[in-house]
């Protein structure tokens, strides 16, 4: 017992913090791509890629959790796909629960970078085509550099919003201790059984100081980022 | 090597619609703001795709829309220096001079390196962020960033309009060096007369979109009939001057092809050739040599011909040994003198009326 907390208490923090890395770690490149499409690139079908994106934060997460378990359950079509070609299975599984994570992150992870990339002077981009950087060199040399500190926004917050998540998880992946019991999940199951209230508010409380933890650390970081920007 | 530019292009107010050449030198493209001057640099430089037309640069075709053809802007070798400079605020200033060699994969050539660092003063700037630097540095930066890529054509587009008159005087001298050091073709893009006076060997007027007139600066600064797309205001023609002597009392004099200069606030060394804005509404006109004036200034001139406006005023033509000049007087005093083509006069000129700012290196 540390810090009053159950080692399957620990073990949700720890599943907690594996998956919501995961996520956030897979779900960043198609999250810039994602967002540099939508704040700069002029397509047929942009308003519909903004809509897709923009599902999981309205649909209700048991629902978005259902169509995953739909589409990659055991015999879901892309289920089904995965397990032939690489023996992967992500239904009750940490896995499913990082993308389920992933999944219910994702919007605000793109929305936080678009909008750092739209705040990216155009102008800078064009000297540097004059300069001779082709589309993906301007981007990489001088969009991203500039976009970092909206970057590290956008992981942080999908990050605490992934630590978060439960209805789409719970749905897709169950609440299996030890397998796919996640924070937010334990939390549940504390509430669940009579006399655990104590235990649930601990980890409540250890859920709290990890978020706060998470926002200072990013705050510090893009202060520093900007400070070098400005040459002191 | 010479730039021609041809195209058509639908805009906000009116369709662009020009066509010029620009020799080797700096070419001027002078006129009032929305005529349509930044679109064309753009479209040089393939930031922007007009609907038709044809770019070349000598035997380089740019765009040709007959036949499809476009070259996107990082395979143009096209130096840009925007008005707001648009140094990369996260790299330091030697990051962003070096940038263009980078992005082009250009061996490094420290002697050129060298060279433009001196011309441009901003050797002590390498370590610096933008941020930390004046608007006049930044400026000089972006110029010696644009260098740095060794661009076919320079583009220069309103340089100095985002710097205060000081700033301005700071950098007008290193264009003028540019010019004459770099040997590369130049299109500037400017709505001050003084600046396309002093730096420009070649003038294209624009109005709405159309290339009002083209032509040699100095021919065109003296031409009465351009006077409407200048300003009457602003008319002035060119004179070529080599400095010949410094006086005790702070005049410099110059030697012209029609006689003798005293002017104030020159500080170039003698020998030098300068050339001098003359401003026509500065110049006044005597059929016999006056005596016992004060201004300093006298040239005899003959009258090639007048232009009669509007309003009150006349624009006359002077010959001055091979010099024009233009002289702004009224219609009453015009037709007081009786003054007509092949008349013989006097130009008179106050050594204050020619202001700092219209003498430049020739």
């Amino acid at each position: 017992m540390i810090l009053g907390l159950s080692p399957e208490a620990w073990a949700a923090v720890a599943l907690s913090l594996k998956v919501s890395f995961w996520a956030v770690l897979l779900s960043l490149p198609i999250g810039i791509a994602t967002a540099w499409l939508l704040a700069r690139a002029r397509f047929p079908g942009r308003q519909l890629l903004n809509g897709l994106v923009h599902l999981p934060l309205i649909l209700p997460p048991v629902v978005t959790g259902y169509l995953l378990l739909l589409a990659f359950g055991r015999r879901g079509p892309l289920g089904a796909l995965l397990h032939d070609l690489f023996g992967v299975t992500l239904a009750f599984n940490w896995t499913g629960a990082a993308l389920a994570a992933a999944i219910m992150a994702f919007p605000l992870m793109v929305r936080a970078i678009r909008l750092s990339i739209e705040a990216v002077d155009p102008g800078l981009e064009q000297a540097a085509a004059t300069l001779g950087a082709s589309r993906l060199r301007v981007f990489l040399t001088v969009t991203l550099p500039l976009t970092a500190p909206g970057i590290l926004a956008g992981a942080i917050l999908a990050f605490a919003k992934a630590m978060g998540e439960f209805g789409a998880t719970i749905t897709f992946v169950s609440n299996i201790p030890g397998r796919t019991q996640t924070l937010p999940s334990a939390v549940y199951a504390f509430l669940q059984v009579p006399g655990a209230e104590a235990s649930a508010l601990r980890l409540v409380l250890l859920s709290v100081a990890l978020a706060m933890g998470a926002l200072i650390a990013s705050e510090l970081l893009a202060r520093r980022m900007n400070r070098r920007r400005e040459g002191a | 090597m010479s730039l021609s530019v041809s195209l058509r292009h639908r805009l906000d107010r009116f369709t662009l619609e020009a066509a010029f050449d620009a020799p080797d030198g700096v070419t001027a493209l002078f006129g009032p703001s929305g005529a349509g001057k930044t679109t064309l640099v753009q479209a040089v430089a393939g930031l922007l795709r007009p609907e038709q037309g044809r770019i070349a640069l000598g035997d380089h075709l740019l765009q040709d829309s007959a036949t499809g053809h476009w070259l996107p802007p990082h395979r143009r070798r096209i130096g840009y220096v925007f008005q707001d400079g648009r140094l990369f605020p996260h790299m330091s200033v030697a990051r962003n001079l070096s940038y263009g060699r980078r992005m082009n994969r250009l061996p490094r050539d420290p002697e050129e390196e060298a060279r433009i660092l001196a011309m441009l003063g901003i050797a002590p700037l390498l370590d610096r962020v933008p941020a930390t630097l004046s608007g006049g540095e930044k400026q000089r930066v972006a110029i010696g960033r644009a260098l740095f890529a060794a661009p076919r054509l320079l583009l220069l587009d309103e340089p100095l309009a985002a710097l205060d008159a000081a700033r301005k005087a700071e950098i007008l001298p290193f264009l003028e060096r540019l010019r004459d050091e770099t040997g590369l073709p130049i299109l500037l893009v400017s709505h001050s007369l003084a600046e396309v006076a002093r730096l420009a060997t070649t003038m294209v007027l624009l109005r709405d979109g159309k290339v009002v007139r083209s032509g040699p600066t100095a021919e065109l600064l003296a031409d009465p009939d351009a006077v409407p797309s200048l300003g009457p205001r602003e008319a002035g023609a060119l004179v070529e001057a080599r400095v010949t002597a410094h006086h005790p009392d702070g005049l410099a004099e110059l030697a012209t092809s029609a006689g003798t200069l005293l002017l104030p606030g020159i500080s170039a060394m003698p020998g030098t050739i300068l050339r001098i804005r003359i401003p026509a509404h500065e110049v006044i006109l005597a059929l016999t040599p006056p005596e016992q004036i004060s201004a300093l200034n006298i040239l005899p001139a003959t009258i090639r011909s007048l232009r009669f406006g509007d309003g009150p005023g006349v624009m006359v033509q002077l010959e001055s040994g091979t010099d024009l000049l233009l002289a702004r007087i009224t219609r009453r005093s015009a037709e007081g003198l009786r003054l007509e083509p092949g008349k013989a006069c006097h130009a008179i000129l106050k050594s204050v009326a020619v202001s700092r700012q219209d003498i430049g290196a020739g």
